[in-house]
């Protein structure tokens, strides 16, 4: 390993309400890949945007090769020689895949006004053959698979001719032939000498690739190792070892054996792959993966608010057809959305109004005139059972707190007779005092006999909550694991599972 | 890597698709238009006719060209009309009151238009305002400043004698100039469009903002840009709508920004952004002027045109929205 790139030190950053950064600590030597991993949420992405110029840190240094630095702006970044391939995809699907590459840095011609197309292609081709990618660099992007897209990503920070690349989460998309190119190259760029950040959450790529890992949790640094010298195992008990939760989970009696939701080899793309798991009354269902294993695409599709290519769908062991999320709420299903504020509530109006918003026909008189005696009547019973915390039923839900959010819109879904519940996130942006009265209440409602599902990226609170465990990845369902079985470990390896490995 | 093959596919339906299908729709329509109205009506199939419905194209295709520019970033301009009307006022008081010769009054005119769409873009790029409304107050300050500015009263160019025939004079082929300055101008604005930085910023602001920032492009900058060049192409058409007229007429303008925006959706530009180009808004613009005219000369009422051109654009839209459903 050659001489140091990049040194952050105490590096802070706080959105509101999050503590994303604390202190956090990162280098980087030229001619070595550096895994950066830790759970969702742990503050990679954070950190490397700080670097490539996307966030300011509040606090904290970074030196690029021994002298101090400010990086307030991509092209700031870019003219250090730091580049970056983001997570999502960041490309301008009408230009095309030679625009999108040179985008900024177009050659002109004349006095610089006119574009010179033909060298801009010109450039783009030899860039490919440099790096040995089959790219048409006139095909317009959008028309482009999603792996042809991160390959434009990956070719237009490549054409930076950057020492330090950093790559957030680039095989995500990718099949494995287009992994082992894309490590290749990476070989191919530290042989040059330039350093390069690999954030993954494919652990077992980490040996084939990497030198050394740097591991966080909770926004903060936790330990840098040299790949050889550890373990994957190790590794995941870094990423994971915390206890948030003093008091021991309480989980209520065994569900029933009555199976009342089930779902039959569900397929869309290669988003959800046969999926098929039972959901019985009075269960709590927790659902694990990383970000982007197809939680929230499996549950959109079961709640009709995405389409499916095929797969059955049962109620009571009965087949129903779900198109449209009016058909999943006839059918008794309700669907808890992470982003409350935009899918889960009409924050303009008033808690009343919220609760009875997907049951109005029942408190609709003659002529389609409100009762508003039955409505108000409704709205306190369930600020009542709840504990929703607000000075009357009349408040504007956008003056709640989270939690309380949380509850008029499950006091939304009650009100509506929902049996099956699907909580996507139901904690997320809660303060932790308000989440064990969520916890509190989802055990509630299961032992009143309600069935419910829980997709949550908190390890913690999957384990804590659930009586069974699915874990997806890519799509597939790689374990279920029952409350007394599943540790962290034991989460986190099946969250990591991938095809070839599952296949092995 | 191993994709060579979706390159290829990719290729074919970026032929077979987006904007190039819509701008053959709209060129489709246009034919069927004037054939249809060319059977029906003798007066309509004449010489003269075709002539009025060129010249009744330019002042709306060149709007149109600068709105063109806005709507493909994913934006979109009100003001243009009144800003036109606001540039003419100020080219006639350059002219007439002041008494500059034509070389100053074009420019100032041009540059009025220039400012005020300067003025545009900095409160859309850097005060963040939507362009929406941004463009909605501009359209009424514009409107009331030329009021102000002429006192409410036209201001004739009879002074200048050199200015109607500079336009609307026909040495050629017995069409007047104004003809030739709009086509003119539409393969500037093509050119600009598709051959420069400018251009290209164009299209990638209304494909992604975000993206093209992270690109390390000054995004303001181009927006305001954009902005300013709509602005000039509404100072042009200022011009010529003063020319025709040979006046400043304060009071005209509102509603000419419906017409330009009709024309650029009807000629395939994206009101999302992204997609668009000149030549299918100078086609989108003759249909228009072909429809306005060939109704009037069918006798149809001025009330019911306006139905009719509405219907057009609605149903434009929708047809567009529909290819796009299918294709995703």
């Amino acid at each position: 390993m050659g001489d140091l790139l990049v040194e952050m030190t105490d590096i802070s950053k706080s959105f509101p309400g999050v503590h994303a950064l604390d202190g956090a600590r990162f280098e980087l030597r030229a001619g070595e890949v550096h895994a950066l991993v830790g759970e969702n949420g742990a503050g990679k992405s954070t950190l490397m945007k700080v670097l490539s110029g996307i966030y300011r840190a509040d606090a904290g240094t970074i030196r690029v090769k021994g002298a101090e630095v400010e990086i307030n702006t991509p092209r700031a970044a870019q003219d250090m020689g730091i580049s970056i391939i983001h997570q999502e995809l960041n490309l301008m699907g009408h230009l095309t895949v030679a625009q999108n590459i040179f985008i900024g840095r177009e050659p002109r011609r004349g006095v610089g006004f006119w574009l010179d197309e033909k060298a801009l292609n010109r450039n783009a081709k030899a860039l490919f053959e440099e790096l040995h990618i089959h790219l048409d660099p006139r095909a317009r992007v959008s028309g482009l698979a999603v792996a042809q897209q991160q390959m434009v990503e990956i070719a237009k920070a490549l054409s930076f001719k950057s020492d330090v690349l950093i790559m957030d989460e680039p095989t995500a998309a990718l099949t494995d032939t287009e992994i082992d190119e894309l490590f290749r190259i990476i070989r191919h760029l530290r042989e040059g000498g330039a350093g390069i950040v690999h954030i993954s959450h494919r652990l077992e790529e980490l040996k084939q690739i990497s030198d050394r890992v740097t591991v966080m949790r909770d926004g903060r640094y936790i330990d840098t190792v040299n790949t050889a010298e550890v373990g994957i195992q190790e590794i995941i008990s870094m990423m994971v070892g915390r206890t948030i939760f003093e008091e021991a989970p309480e989980l209520p009696e065994v569900p029933n054996e009555e199976v009342v939701l089930e779902v039959r080899n569900l397929n869309r793309g290669r988003v959800i792959r046969d999926v098929s798991f039972q959901l019985h009354r009075g269960e709590i269902l927790g659902v694990a993966g990383l970000v982007g294993a197809g939680r929230t695409e499996v549950m959109r599709a079961v709640f009709g608010a995405d389409p499916h290519d095929s797969g059955e769908i049962l109620v009571h062991g009965e087949p129903i057809a779900i198109n449209t999320p009016a058909d999943a709420v006839a059918h008794g299903i309700g669907y808890l959305s992470e982003d409350r504020k935009r899918y889960g509530l009409a924050l303009k109006m008033d808690v009343e109004a919220n609760v009875v918003m997907a049951s109005l026909r029942k408190f609709t008189g003659s002529l389609g005139r409100i009762q508003f005696g039955r409505t108000h009547a409704k709205a306190l019973e369930h600020v009542d059972g709840l504990a929703i915390k607000t000075p009357s039923v009349g408040q504007r839900t956008k003056n709640l707190s989270g939690g309380n959010q949380q509850k008029v819109v499950i006091a939304k879904w009650l009100t509506a007779d929902t049996e099956i519940l699907i909580f996507d996130e139901p904690t997320r942006g809660i303060d932790v005092g308000a989440k064990s009265e969520i916890y509190k209440l989802l055990n509630e409602l299961a032992s009143q006999g309600r069935a419910i599902i829980m997709i949550s990226s908190e390890l913690p609170e999957i384990l804590r909550m659930s009586h069974r465990i699915l874990v997806m990845c890519e799509g597939r369902i790689t374990g279920e694991l029952t409350a007394a079985e599943a540790t962290q470990e034991r989460v986190m390896t099946f969250a990591t599972q991938r095809e070839a490995v599952a296949a092995a | 890597m191993a994709v060579t093959t979706g390159a290829t596919k990719s290729r074919l339906s970026s032929v077979a698709s987006g904007d190039s299908v819509q701008r053959l729709l709209a060129l489709g329509a246009l034919v069927i238009l004037l054939a249809f109205f060319s059977v029906i009506s003798t007066p309509f199939r004449t010489t003269d006719n075709y002539i009025s419905i060129l010249v009744a194209t330019a002042v709306n295709g060149v709007l149109a060209m600068g709105v063109t520019f806005v709507i493909i970033t994913g934006g979109i301009d009100l003001s243009v009309g009144t800003t036109m009307t606001f540039c003419t006022v100020v080219m006639g008081l350059v002219v007439t009151q002041a008494g500059f010769p034509l070389w100053i009054g074009l420019p100032a005119a041009l540059a009025a238009g220039a400012l005020v769409g300067t003025v545009n873009g900095t409160l859309i790029a850097k005060a963040k305002i939507p362009p929406f409304i941004a463009t909605l107050g501009m359209m009424s300050i514009t409107r009331g400043l030329a009021q102000v500015l002429s006192d409410v009263k036209p201001i004739y160019f009879e002074g200048t004698p050199e200015f109607y025939e500079l336009f609307m004079g026909k040495p050629l082929l017995g069409i007047p100039n104004a003809v030739f300055i709009m086509f003119g101008a539409a393969i500037i604005a093509s050119l600009v469009l598709t051959k420069t930085t400018l251009g290209r910023y164009t299209f990638a602001l209304g494909s992604n903002e975000e993206a093209t920032r992270l690109s390390g492009v000054n995004v303001d900058r181009w927006k305001i840009a954009v902005y300013a060049t709509c602005g000039l192409y509404a100072g042009l058409a200022g011009t010529l709508i003063g020319a025709r007229m040979n006046s400043a007429q304060p009071s005209v303008g509102m509603g000419y920004e419906l017409d330009a925006i009709a024309a650029a959706v009807i000629g395939g530009t994206s009101l999302s952004g992204g997609e668009g180009s000149i030549f299918g808004t100078i086609i989108g613009a003759f249909i228009i002027s072909t429809l306005t005219i060939g109704l009037s000369i069918t006798g149809v009422p001025d009330q019911w045109k306006l139905v009719i051109t509405g219907l057009v654009v609605i149903g434009a839209v929708w047809l567009d929205i529909l290819r796009r459903n299918r294709r995703a």
